[in-house]
């Protein structure tokens, strides 16, 4: 019996410096994740990022990842423990950790992070984010030639920047096509709660929405849509298995080649702290394919996404007015500049509704 | 031949203390065997759970700062469980002491208001805290409305309204539209107990609730009242402590402490006021009271193992690559565990054989 202990103790102490060993050759990547990695959504693509990332360089890093990870004093911690635990270059994917993400990394100022959908950045901390609001107005677009009673229904997580800035895209887009289109928005304040994300969805097909949008985690939305025979359009991933008949298109978030690039920086010793916001033209994102549309609407929605992707069409471009009826003001010359699209705080006229505690 | 559980004639003092002992044993040899089909080392995934924590002064600040909130919630919910008063709102009461605390801060905002406001924060949220944990103890003993009920139900209630607060009158205006208030300033913040680390004095505000409970418990009439009420009604009632004031008091206190528990958490390790800054604390001390057997000094360790369990399974999802789910997993199974061996201080296992018993009859 104390033989097999002692074994085990050795076999402990020996695995114990084994993994040092090699461990200390591998560059340390950690993530944290908002969700668990099977939400399907946000969290599912920032995994799949993760696995390309480990197929291109699997032989030169080791990564790992926190799942699940509250916006809250938590994930200060969890942060803080990926530092710990020897990772150099630390991903955080969520909006809510923007403020932990920077404690940390003016603690750690030897370590590199980098923040998804934030505007907070330090010498050792950089942000990313893709334009996604040049696919939500491709999808108002499709969804205004698409809808019947001239209803969309949106499932809104926080009324943040970039989700209102979704809202209105969408509704630019649709109102290129049908001046009166109506939107109705439910907020869930969630990113991630597949039943209340159905809940919204039932509410808002009976209020008579017959396409739905949303901007939460989830296929449960999806799946409601495709029970009631409506349209809907996916979100972060490929949902369409969830809606073989419903979805129309998805936002698919490819956060790949990003992460490849950042982690071939790092490796190079050339990382630099800087602002990443793709679009169409780099990547960041792509549109799933066109499906469960006439052939018309398709190509029009193609020819959308070639101008917006070639840079002809800009969503955003002036004169927009905004729901006061007032022009919004233009800072970029013949568009918004990326300051007032990241800082969106207002609805474009023809939102029937208000930003919540505005 | 037939297993029953029968009723020891006494309580078996060899059993409470080594039942937790047994628990802690099964739970290791059972997620042994859960690790190795996984395809993990058994020990090192054990080893990262129970052992690397404890080895570095970080990773025990951060069991301390988990466990503090836990342990002060604990101990209240202790008191009102001896008497014999059932409190499952903590975590509304968690939560109205967050709100109440705040207000200060929200309004003091850049005032530059001085050293006042933190102790001011502190009393408000746990005078918030008592007075709505009032609110189920009076309907209890005005109306005879079953305090379980109504405790749970206002948790709901507290949650929706830091909800409204932190979406429209106190959110950050420089916060991009997200549900929180700017950060506390330095005056509204508990002060961290270790430079550049996350100790904050709510850990020893903790003990010493712990230390008081233990005197008010172990060497006053207060506490004798309390626990003969709980233990054995009618004799108190022959002993004239009135039970309907003991459901109030240990209401009141356990609505301070948690109210405390809050505006610590919200002014020490969040530094603002958000929604979700409770991942069920109130809760979770209810199994810390029962785990530490209502007792201060075991509600403290118990509280300390159970940041362990957390804290330790971050570091085996970094160190083993373990899924967050098992860590899930095995906190379940370590409460099983615990809650099956204590049925054995109060009961015994013993083997009966009918058929023989029936020969013998007949015979």
């Amino acid at each position: 019996m104390r033989k097999t202990i002692l074994a085990a103790v050795a076999g402990l102490l020996l695995a114990g410096s084994v993994g040092a060993a090699s461990a200390a050759d591998k560059l340390k990547v950690g993530f944290i994740y908002l969700g668990p990695i099977g939400d399907l959504g946000w969290t599912y693509q920032h995994e799949q990022g993760r696995l390309a990332l480990v197929k291109e360089l699997g032989d030169k890093i080791e990564t790992t990842y926190l799942e699940n990870v509250p916006e809250g004093p938590d994930s200060e911690r969890a942060i803080e423990q990926l530092v710990r635990a020897g990772n150099k270059l630390i991903f955080t994917t969520s909006f809510g950790y923007m403020d932990p993400t920077l404690k940390v990394a003016k603690k750690y100022p030897n370590v590199h992070f980098e923040h998804a959908t934030g505007y907070k950045r330090a010498p050792n901390m950089s942000t990313y984010s893709a334009k996604w609001y040049q696919g939500r107005y491709i999808q108002g677009q499709i969804a205004a030639k698409m809808s019947k009673s001239g209803v969309l229904g949106y499932i809104g997580s926080f009324p943040i920047p970039e989700v209102v800035s979704g809202i209105n895209a969408t509704m630019l887009g649709a109102q290129a096509v049908n001046p009166n289109i109506k939107v109705k928005i439910i907020w869930v304040n969630t990113w991630f709660d597949p039943g209340k994300e159905a809940d919204a969805a039932k509410a808002l097909l009976d209020q008579g929405a017959d396409i739905i949008m949303q901007h939460t985690d989830s296929p449960a939305a999806m799946q409601i849509a495709s029970e009631r025979g409506k349209l809907a359009f996916g979100q972060d991933s490929e949902m369409i298995k969830f809606g073989p008949t419903a979805q129309l298109t998805s936002i698919l978030d490819t956060w790949g080649p990003y992460y490849i690039e950042r982690v071939k920086a790092e490796l190079a010793g050339t990382w630099k702290s800087e602002d990443s916001w793709g679009g169409l033209d780099s990547h960041m994102f792509a549109m799933a394919p066109y499906t469960n549309m006439p052939d018309d609407v398709k190509k029009a929605a193609e020819e959308t996404q070639a101008a917006i992707t070639a840079g002809t069409l800009h969503p955003f471009k002036c004169p927009m007015v905004a729901q006061d009826g007032k022009e919004v003001e233009c800072k970029g010359g013949k568009t918004l500049d990326p300051g007032q699209i990241l800082g969106m705080n207002f609805y474009v006229k023809g939102i029937d509704d208000k930003i919540p505690g505005k | 031949m037939q297993l029953v559980l029968e009723k020891r004639a006494e309580r078996s003092n060899t059993i409470a203390l080594i039942s937790p002992l047994i628990a802690i044993g099964l739970t290791i040899a059972t997620m042994s065997i859960l690790f190795a089909i996984l395809g993990k080392n058994p020990l090192l995934a054990l080893h990262a759970y129970f052992i690397a924590p404890l080895t570095d002064g970080y990773s025990l600040q951060e069991i301390a700062v988990k466990a503090t909130p836990l342990v002060m919630i604990a101990i209240g919910l202790s008191l009102c469980y001896l008497a014999n008063a059932w409190n499952i709102g903590a975590e509304g009461q968690f939560l109205i002491g967050a709100v109440a605390g705040s207000w200060i801060a929200v309004k003091t905002q850049g005032t530059d208001a001085g050293a006042w406001v933190l102790p001011a924060m502190l009393v408000l949220a746990a005078a918030a805290g008592a007075l709505y944990a009032l609110i189920p103890a009076i309907c209890k003993v005005k109306f005879g409305a079953s305090e379980i009920l109504t405790s749970l139900m206002l948790v709901y209630v507290a949650d929706l309204f830091l909800d409204y607060l932190v979406r429209g009158p106190w959110r950050d205006p420089q916060g991009f539209n997200f549900p929180t208030t700017a950060e506390f300033d330095p005056v509204a913040t508990v002060p961290l107990l270790i430079e550049g680390g996350r100790l904050h004095l709510g850990s020893i505000i903790a003990l010493l609730v712990v230390a008081a409970a233990a005197i008010l418990l172990g060497r006053t009439i207060k506490g004798f009242e309390i626990r003969v009420v709980g233990a054995a009604p009618r004799a108190a009632r022959f002993g004239g402590f009135n039970a309907n004031q003991l459901i109030i008091l240990t209401f009141a206190v356990s609505g301070a402490l948690a109210g405390l528990a809050g505006i610590i958490e919200v002014a020490g390790p969040v530094g603002h006021l958000q929604p979700g800054i409770s991942p069920g604390y109130g809760f979770t001390a209810i199994i810390v009271a029962f785990l530490g057997r209502l007792n201060p000094l075991g509600i403290l360790i118990a509280g300390l193992f159970l940041a362990l369990t957390f804290i330790g399974g971050e570091q085996a999802q970094i160190a083993m690559k373990i899924p967050l789910d098992v860590t899930k997993v095995f906190q379940g199974i370590l409460l099983f565990y615990v809650l099956a061996c204590d049925s054995l201080i109060l009961y015994r296992f013993r083997l009966v054989f009918p058929n023989r018993q029936v020969a013998r009859g007949a015979g």
